[in-house]
């Protein structure tokens, strides 16, 4: 028996369409289906900064206007103009405030869209300060065994106290404005950033790379640029979103126990703290500052917990 | 031979801090008078179960860690108490490569600089000039030269202990300290570094200080075999001698343990009882003497020095001039 052989070369048969085909992804795409987290909070971040950014453009008034014959006047009646524009029940009065307005007849709503700004620049503010401060004292308690010992247990006695009631003594010391506001909150979060850096100082120290840097002749203030910062980096800013949100609520407790920013400046605190006394019977006017101030909190909290899982390099070497 | 290294009489003893007044209780004996020499070109390999002082060994001769006592010389110079001016001198000529090739890397810097490191450190080149040098050590350790512009996590096992070898040939090293620096490979990887090295060895006439647990590469790889228990040398001989004719109780009862991939062989297996005593508080006399098989008297109370066996090239710190065949 023999075998033929044919000539004729025969295409390779199609591939059946069982195979469905990858969901091709952009890089938005791919980016927001990895970190929901990070792009949810970052939203919600973005949209309060341009809120912060544009209030003057937001269809506001000055938010410190007095205008004591209008004042508590309620918010639009929501559900008796969708009423109306459903096509049930009668035009409802046209609103004069859309948050409505408080005792001295300010404008609800311009007060909470200028209070943006507070919030924000108090949380970046503090952020960053205690980040800095922070990681150069942590640097060098990690560095420095002597200055350790000593800055470690100042550290620790700011610790023992609660920060608010630390950013309240010192706000008692200092007078109230929005940047002794950022100071206080600032020495009272130094402590934990310090905290955490000098502990990944320390156990990067112990690390073969800083070891063998060592003993290629790396000088230290070379081995700290070049092998320490980099990898404090991540918990760092990890940390800072933290300390941003915390800082925020901060900033509103202390201006609603009347320890913070100057009640001439709207803030989300400060707002809170005016309606308190008509809580029960206004309750927009704590409502609406409490909304922004939540929702603040949550996206940066919802940004920090995304960074901290996109910057963890166990995590991401996943693909 | 001319004498690279020589190392008298070292040790180092890490102070247990007691909590809260920072008051000494007591001493972790690491290192315990240990002496070596080592030539220009050869291998020298340290071996001992974990615990015995090996790494902490190979740290101090590095300087990372402070001796607490002896000498240590380096081509004729003492290199123990040198000021830290000198002693960044002294770093290009030792360099070293660790165990594990994952955090011995620095996740965020890439290849070439990493390599380069030492050389800017030490002045060595600049500009173009580091990039030919850099891209002559991936070479040299055999890394494709693309690899200069990633970052560590790109690379495998033995990739990155390539990258280390390359970074401690960089400043162009005399002397290269391997701590357990393929224990953490493949067999397969181990055998290519171990290749790699002996390979660099004959081509720049390194001397490796080859720290190791596994006796089946230090049988491949090195000249001479130094064997370690509880801060102390207790054999030290030619590779040949050694794993013929080990002398001290302690190497044939390592020796004995090492497998062999032969299951027809019929081996009398020395099983040594008891765990390695705390290096806090060692035996007193022979520190061996509480796993010893063939353990008198003198052993508790008399500390046995390195001397000479009968063999030449041997020395072994035991009572016995001839220990019985178990």
């Amino acid at each position: 028996m023999s075998i033929t052989v044919s000539n004729d070369f025969v295409a390779a048969p199609t591939l059946p369409d069982v195979l469905p085909p990858r969901r091709a992804r952009g890089r938005v795409g791919m980016f927001l289906h990895r970190y929901p987290t990070i792009a949810m909070g970052g939203f919600i971040l973005a949209v309060v900064l341009l809120i912060a950014i544009a209030a003057p453009y937001l269809g506001t008034v000055d938010p410190t206007a007095l205008a004591p014959a209008r004042r508590t006047r309620p918010p639009p009646d929501v559900v008796a103009w969708a009423g109306y524009w459903l096509g049930f029940g009668d035009k409802p009065p046209a609103w004069q405030f859309l948050f409505g307005s408080d005792m001295l007849g300010r404008d609800v709503y311009s007060r909470v869209m200028y209070g943006t700004r507070v919030s924000l620049t108090v949380g970046f503010a503090v952020a960053f300060f205690s980040s800095v401060i922070g990681l150069f004292i942590g640097v060098c308690s990690g560095f420095i065994r002597v200055l350790d010992a000593v800055v470690m247990r100042i550290m620790d006695g700011l610790m023992s106290i609660p920060s608010i009631l630390l950013a309240i003594a010192l706000m008692a010391l200092i007078g109230a404005s929005v940047q002794n506001v950022v100071l206080a909150i600032a020495v009272a979060e130094v402590p934990r950033v310090s905290r955490l850096v000098r502990g990944v100082v320390l156990s990067l120290r112990e690390q073969p790379y800083v070891e063998a840097a060592i003993a290629s002749g790396t000088r230290v203030h070379l081995i700290i640029w070049r092998h320490i910062l980099p990898n404090t980096l991540a918990p760092i800013i990890v940390q800072a979103t933290f300390i941003c949100a915390s800082a925020m609520l901060g900033e509103a407790t202390l201006s609603f126990i009347g320890a913070g920013t100057p009640p001439t400046i709207p803030s989300w605190g400060n707002i809170m703290a005016e309606g308190r006394a008509l809580w029960q019977v206004k309750p927009y006017i704590v409502f609406f500052p409490a909304i922004f101030l939540s929702l603040t909190v949550l996206g940066v909290n919802l940004l920090g917990d995304g960074l901290r899982d996109a910057l963890d390099p166990r995590l991401a070497k996943r693909i | 031979m001319t004498k690279l290294l020589e190392v008298n009489v070292l040790k180092k003893h890490f102070p247990l801090k007691s909590d809260l007044f920072g008051g000494t209780k007591g001493f972790v004996y690491a290192l315990d008078g240990v002496t070596f020499d080592l030539a220009k070109g050869e291998t020298l390999s340290i071996v001992g179960e974990s615990g015995c002082g090996k790494s902490t060994l190979g740290k101090t001769v590095l300087r990372l860690v402070e001796p607490t006592d002896g000498e240590i010389w380096l081509d004729g110079e003492r290199i123990d108490n040198i000021p830290s001016g000198q002693l960044r001198q002294m770093r290009r000529r030792v360099q070293v490569v660790f165990q594990d090739p994952f955090s011995s890397l620095n996740p965020r810097q890439r290849v070439r600089d990493i390599i380069g490191e030492p050389i800017v450190n030490f002045g060595l080149a600049h500009g173009s000039e580091l990039e030919d040098r850099v891209a002559a050590l991936m070479d040299k350790v055999r890394l494709p030269r693309d690899a200069m512009h990633r970052f560590p996590h790109e690379f495998s096992g033995g990739q990155r202990q390539r990258i280390c070898i390359a970074r401690a040939l960089a400043p162009g090293a005399d002397l290269i300290i391997c701590d357990e620096a393929v224990s953490a490979l493949d067999v397969s990887v181990k055998a290519q570094i171990v290749n790699l090295l002996s390979d660099l060895q004959d081509e720049l006439g390194l001397a490796l200080l080859f720290i190791s647990h596994d006796l089946a590469i230090v049988e491949h790889l090195t000249h001479r075999v130094a064997v370690m228990y509880l801060g102390k040398i207790v054999e030290l001989a030619d590779r040949a001698i050694l794993f013929s004719t080990p002398h001290h109780p302690y190497t044939r009862a390592l020796l004995s343990a090492v497998p062999v991939p032969d299951p027809t062989v019929k081996r009398q297996r020395i099983i040594l009882t008891g765990d390695v005593p705390s290096p806090i508080n060692p035996p007193s006399g022979c520190r061996f003497h509480t796993r010893c098989p063939y353990v008198f008297d003198r052993c508790r109370v008399e500390e046995p020095v390195l001397r000479k066996t009968g063999v030449a090239g041997q020395v072994s710190a035991c009572h016995l001039d001839v220990v019985p065949d178990a």
